[in-house]
């Protein structure tokens, strides 16, 4: 036991006697919050919009003014020319054109019917079904009565009313959306270069030698090697989740201590393989790209960009080896849906099964003898 | 009781077919200060490893204080003190907390083995609180041996302790060795510098994974006891050439300023050697007989075994 304090004492003197890295490991992830909490969005601002108004009359006039109050539009320009309008879009100046015929009124009048065109430039399929989104809900808002032809999906006007209501998260906001799962990436990348980097340290500047030949006993070595970035990992959260509730007003529903408990297993998997990675390679370089190769996978198959549900179906088999997935859902369902341990409970035994499985791997990987 | 400290039957280690040690045999006393005296890459490294049980040997025995290399390993660990040829200790601790960290994994305290390291820690213990990366080569080898003596080893096993240190210092090693060996640890030192081996009880040359000879360093000289011959001209590089393709030359290597000659059969009369040189355009030829250093046997006896 007196052994294991003082690797745990040797192991934090070391960490905090280099300057940078402890700057590095509990700035950065500061800054790195914020930066991806801000820019990390799907939300659509500012979609250009060029306008091809061929009736000039009161109601197509009415009709741009909507778009014109939105904040999701800008008018970029008006002319009477669609070729114009379409030069525009290749050249990526615009990003939406609404084409009003003439006419317009006068069909509106007379049969209480009347055509719009809307053209989307849909390089970014994502994006393209938003702006059509956000262009048909101020027609349709205009007059309900309008048939609008739009380019390149055909929407009906709906005669069915629909009213959406948003749980968890009744604003769409995307920060509430994204910071969970950003403070799950930050104790990852911290948890996995710290481990991964550390005995491959040792065993660059000999010093794991010297050590080899002590009566030091594996589990001692081990516990000395993971304990310290396991603590680092969980402040880490700790600060994370304050920042989250200061600064971008993100309430945490579900229990405090139910996050740390996942987050202790969790953090198991991730040491476990940041040990493996250390055990496995030379130096230090070998050892940080194995880690950013896995993270790189990890991350971006996790669901934090992209929805899980929306990949193939051999992506979303690939998922359950994917820690990262398991992590960022509990959390999304701990602090904005409050649940509890019984709604986690899958998720929370993969985990375990999964550091139990990581941790076997990486102290049968560590020999002392060469 | 036992009295050999180390016993080693055959032992043999390969690297990829590569041989580093071939059919090693020896023993080592309780309480002798051995020396292995051998060029770079002559296997002693690999020894070292093996006796420290970093290394599993290929084939044959180890016994260091009657437990064996392989089956009672952690025994061992417990009893040796190992000082690897490369400085192996945090660079980014200071000089104390170094010594207190290898104390505390082997059980022990500063304090409870302070006498034993005390005249080698009073040299580096002014500079306790700097960090080990920052002290001279010197100091980082008196730290190292503070470090590896911390737990009262029976054994200590020094690989190539004095390298790239000065030669004021390796003196002080040296001496501080001895005091060690008068304690009763037994010690086995390895080394690259011939000069170093004079302080050793007994030494085995070694080169090409195989022991040439095992005796006291007088003895090892005394048996090649034969005036060889230092040879000064004003061309060195011809002269070892010219020496090398002389009838009469065993071997001829260069010594500082001098070639120093080993003849097959004794010279009665230096004059036929001066008059060969003279013949092959050398000038301000000096001859002089002089008394073979260990150097001269180990290169004699490296020469013989190729």
């Amino acid at each position: 036991m007196r052994t294991i304090i003082y690797i745990l004492r040797k192991e934090f003197r070391q960490l905090f006697r280099d300057k940078v890295m402890s700057r590095v490991i509990f700035i950065l992830p500061i800054l790195q919050l914020f930066v991806l909490a801000y820019a990390a969005t799907f939300e659509i601002k500012k979609i250009n919009l060029y306008v091809v108004d061929l009736d000039k009359s009161v109601s197509s006039r009415e009709l741009i003014n909507k778009f014109q109050g939105s904040s999701f539009f800008i008018l970029v320009d008006q002319s009477g020319s669609y070729h114009l309008a379409e030069d525009k879009l290749k050249s990526g100046k615009a990003d939406q054109i609404l084409h009003i015929p003439n006419k317009f009124e006068k069909d509106l009048n007379k049969f209480s019917f009347a055509k719009v065109q809307v053209v989307t430039d849909a390089i970014d399929g994502n994006t393209a079904l938003l702006m059509n989104a956000y262009a048909l809900s101020i027609i349709q808002d205009y007059n309900k009565d309008l048939i609008v032809e739009e380019m390149p999906i055909i929407q009906q006007a709906d005669p069915i009313n629909i009213n959406h209501s948003y749980w968890f998260n009744p604003e769409l906001n995307y920060i509430t959306y994204m910071v969970p799962g950003i403070l799950v990436l930050l104790v990852t990348i911290i948890g996995m270069f710290l481990s991964s980097m550390n005995i491959v340290k040792e065993k660059e500047n000999g010093t794991i030698e010297q050590i080899n030949v002590t009566p030091i006993r594996k589990y001692q070595f081990i516990t000395g090697k993971l304990l310290p970035f396991w603590i680092v990992g969980l402040v880490e959260l700790a600060i994370g989740l304050t920042l989250a509730w200061i600064a971008f007003n993100i309430p945490i529903l579900g229990s405090i201590w139910l996050i740390f408990l996942v987050a202790g297993v969790y953090m198991l998997v991730v040491l476990g393989f940041g040990l493996i990675i250390s055990t496995t390679a030379n130096t230090q370089q070998q050892a940080m790209f194995i880690a950013w190769f896995f993270l790189m996978i990890f991350i971006l198959m996790s669901g934090l960009f992209t929805p899980v549900e929306s990949m193939p179906e051999w992506a979303q088999i690939v998922n359950y080896a994917n820690p990262i997935a398991y992590f960022i859902k509990v959390m999304r369902m701990v602090m904005l849906k409050g649940s509890g341990f019984n709604d986690i409970a899958e998720q929370f035994f993969a985990l375990l099964t999964y550091a139990v499985f990581a941790l076997s791997v990486a102290v049968w990987r560590y020999r002392k003898t060469a | 009781m036992n009295k050999q400290s180390v016993i080693v039957k055959n032992l043999s280690k390969s690297y990829n077919n590569k041989v580093a040690l071939n059919n090693i045999s020896f023993e080592v006393k309780k309480g002798e200060l051995f020396g292995f005296i051998g060029p770079d890459g002559a296997g002693k490294t690999t020894l070292f490893r093996i006796l420290a049980t970093l290394l599993i040997p290929d084939e044959g025995s180890a016994i260091v204080e009657s437990f064996d290399v392989i089956r009672d390993y952690k025994s061992i660990r417990k009893i040796v003190g190992y000082m690897p040829g490369r400085f192996s200790l945090y660079q980014d601790l200071s000089v104390e907390e170094n010594l207190k960290f290898f104390a505390t994994i082997f059980g022990t305290t500063i304090k409870e083995n302070y006498e034993l390291i005390k005249d080698i820690y009073v040299q580096i213990e002014p500079f306790k609180n700097r960090i080990a990366g920052k002290l001279s080569g010197g100091m980082k080898q008196k730290l190292a041996l503070s470090c590896a003596l911390i737990h009262r080893p029976k054994v200590l096993f020094l690989d190539e302790p004095t390298t790239g240190v000065d030669a004021v210092s390796r003196k002080e090693f040296w001496e501080m060795l001895k005091k060690l060996n008068e304690k009763g640890i037994s010690i086995i030192v390895s080394t690259p510098y011939m000069d170093e081996a004079r302080s050793c009880n007994r030494v085995a040359l070694i080169n090409n994974g195989e022991i040439l000879s095992i005796d006291t360093p007088e003895n090892i000289i005394m048996q090649n006891d034969q005036d060889i011959l230092a040879v000064k001209t004003n061309d060195l590089y011809k002269l070892i050439l010219d020496l090398r393709s002389y009838e009469k030359t065993d071997t001829a290597f260069l010594f500082g300023e001098y070639v120093h000659l080993c003849p097959i059969k004794p010279f009665k009369d230096l004059v036929l050697l001066e008059e060969y040189l003279q013949s092959k355009q050398h000038h301000d030829i000096i001859i002089k007989k002089i008394k073979p250093g260990i150097e001269d046997c180990f290169m004699k006896l490296m020469k013989r075994s190729i």
